[in-house]
């Protein structure tokens, strides 16, 4: 197993935000982890990035327990989270350099990869000149070269409108296809889960439970076509109604700590 | 091109409409030369003060303006350099570190109240009537908007600017000079700025109690000896120079933040 959560807890003073989560993605698997807002997708992100502590269990990644952030298990982040003040090329370079990697070296591998997301001929400029299709394509071009144990995707396609938010799927798929890797990635959007995962892992509304697991069993390669095909649909259907189930339950639990509180 | 110079005139119209006004009081012997004398015998002290051949004579504003000014912009220099160097690297640490914050911080925002013009009995009583005196007060007066700038710049950093430098493997020293620091320079830049100003204010002070030499020391001795023109004088020159300071660390800066600049 490449991800492996065993009784992950997460609690926030009084709130339980992440409640006994357990959790395997296999080596070379597409995971999207769906679930509606403040569940507590984030949260679990960032306990394998080694952002934050879990409170209890624990999440290890090929066997090693995390502890710390570190280059294995590269993060996009929902905005980008670029530096300002290096141009794209830079950017991309930054962890072999930080590794104490020949510059010439880590230069060429970032042209490769800026190449493979579309980006030739932008190495010289800096993220503010980029839209925001772009700088998550200098996102995904900054963990490739990482090449990690492990790629976790932070909602990094929420920020963009439909199109370029289809245009991005589209290419991620793509590269992963070239390069290759174990991927969680979380989304609150149900098309982009199916359309992307191998597996798609529901979570309940807080506190975070992992409530179901469904394998897609659609093609490879995918294009935007397979959203219109009756296996889609189905899929949608089942996980469409699971979501829903959780957003009223979310909703309820509002209104129930409203009312406790007025 | 020439919507710089039409910004330029328009800049330029009210001091000069000023310069008219008060030259045609001055002539119309409407205020008394030895309070307030006219632009033209101001700009005249001033091309002796500059230009004239000295030496003979005891008076010691001819020809003499290159050496003041250069004693004036010397000092400013070595003590604004010294509130770079110490005030930048203490400012980043202590916005960097809770533990230096807490240890550090009290003692100087005790300290920043006092006005550098209260400090001076101490920097004559310590330094005596000599440069360092002059420079310790300039540094110490920089010192404050630059630690305090710098310190706010670095503590503001972007939480997940950090957590992607330290995904990608950056240790803390590379974290703190390869994105704290450069996160933090658009502040450090602000507080030079402001630092620059007060030390021209420090420079002046210092010269007119605890230093014989430079604008300050020849501001005060010119009033003494009744010559408002070379007083008026010395004021522009103060000016003059305190803005080209400015200009030329704005210019600097917009090379160095070419990043934060471009935006707009």
């Amino acid at each position: 197993m490449s991800v492996a959560l065993r009784g992950v807890t997460k609690r926030f003073g009084a709130v339980t935000a992440l409640d006994g989560i357990d959790l395997s993605i296999a080596e070379g698997e597409f995971a999207c982890l769906l679930g509606p807002s403040g569940c507590g997708k984030s949260t679990l992100l960032n306990i394998l990035a080694g952002f934050e502590a879990a409170s209890g269990g624990e999440a290890r990644v090929r066997g090693e327990a995390v502890r710390k952030p570190g280059p294995d298990r590269a993060v996009v982040f929902q905005e980008a989270a670029l530096f300002p003040w290096a141009s794209v090329l830079d950017n991309v370079t930054f962890g072999p350099r930080m590794a104490g990697r020949p510059r010439r070296e880590a230069e060429d591998h970032a042209r490769h990869l800026l190449a493979l997301v579309g980006l030739s001929g932008f190495e010289g400029h800096l993220p503010d000149q980029l839209s925001g299709g772009m700088k998550q394509r200098v996102g995904i071009a900054r963990a490739l070269i990482l090449k990690p144990k492990l790629f976790l995707m932070d909602e990094p396609f929420g920020a963009l409108d439909a199109q370029t938010r289809m245009q991005m799927q589209e290419l991620l798929l793509g590269v992963w296809g070239a390069e290759g890797g174990t991927v969680l990635f979380i989304t609150h959007d149900i098309d982009e889960a199916i359309f992307l995962a191998d597996t798609v892992h529901v979570m309940t509304a807080r506190p975070g439970r992992l409530r179901s697991r469904t394998r897609i069993d659609l093609p490879r390669p995918r294009d935007l076509d397979v959203l219109t095909q009756p296996a889609f649909a189905a899929y949608k259907h089942d996980l469409l109604a699971q979501i829903r189930e959780e957003a009223g339950r979310a909703q309820a639990a509002i209104a129930a700590a409203e009312r406790a509180a007025g | 091109m020439t919507r710089a110079l039409t910004r330029a005139a328009h800049a330029l119209a009210l001091p000069l409409l000023i310069v008219l006004v008060w030259e045609a009081a001055g002539r119309a012997g409407l205020v008394p030369p030895g309070i307030l004398p006219a632009p033209s015998q101001v700009f005249a002290a001033w091309r002796l003060w500059a230009f004239g051949t000295p030496g003979f004579g005891l008076n010691p504003y001819v020809g003499t303006w290159v050496e003041t000014v250069l004693f004036s912009m010397g000092r400013v220099f070595r003590g604004f350099a010294a509130a770079v160097v110490i005030g930048v690297p203490l400012g980043v640490l202590i916005g960097w570190s809770a533990f230096i914050a807490r240890s550090i911080d009290p003692l100087i925002q005790g300290l920043r109240p006092i006005p550098i013009t209260a400090w001076l009995p101490f920097a004559i009583a310590v330094f005596g009537i000599r440069d360092a005196g002059a420079i310790f007060l300039i540094g110490l007066g920089a010192f404050f908007p630059i630690v305090v700038n710098s310190a706010a710049g670095a503590r503001d950093c972007p939480k997940n600017l950090v957590r992607a430098a330290l995904m990608m493997g950056a240790t803390q020293r590379q974290l703190l000079l390869r994105v704290v620091v450069p996160n933090a320079a658009p502040n450090i830049f602000v507080g030079m700025r402001l630092g620059m100003g007060i030390a021209w204010t420090a420079v002046i002070v210092a010269e007119i109690v605890a230093v014989k030499s430079g604008l300050g020391y020849v501001l005060w001795d010119a009033y003494y000896v009744g010559r408002m023109d070379v007083v008026i004088a010395d004021m522009i020159s103060i000016g003059i120079f305190g803005f080209l300071s400015d200009q030329v660390l704005v210019a600097v800066g917009h090379r160095v933040l070419a990043w934060k600049f471009a935006r707009a």
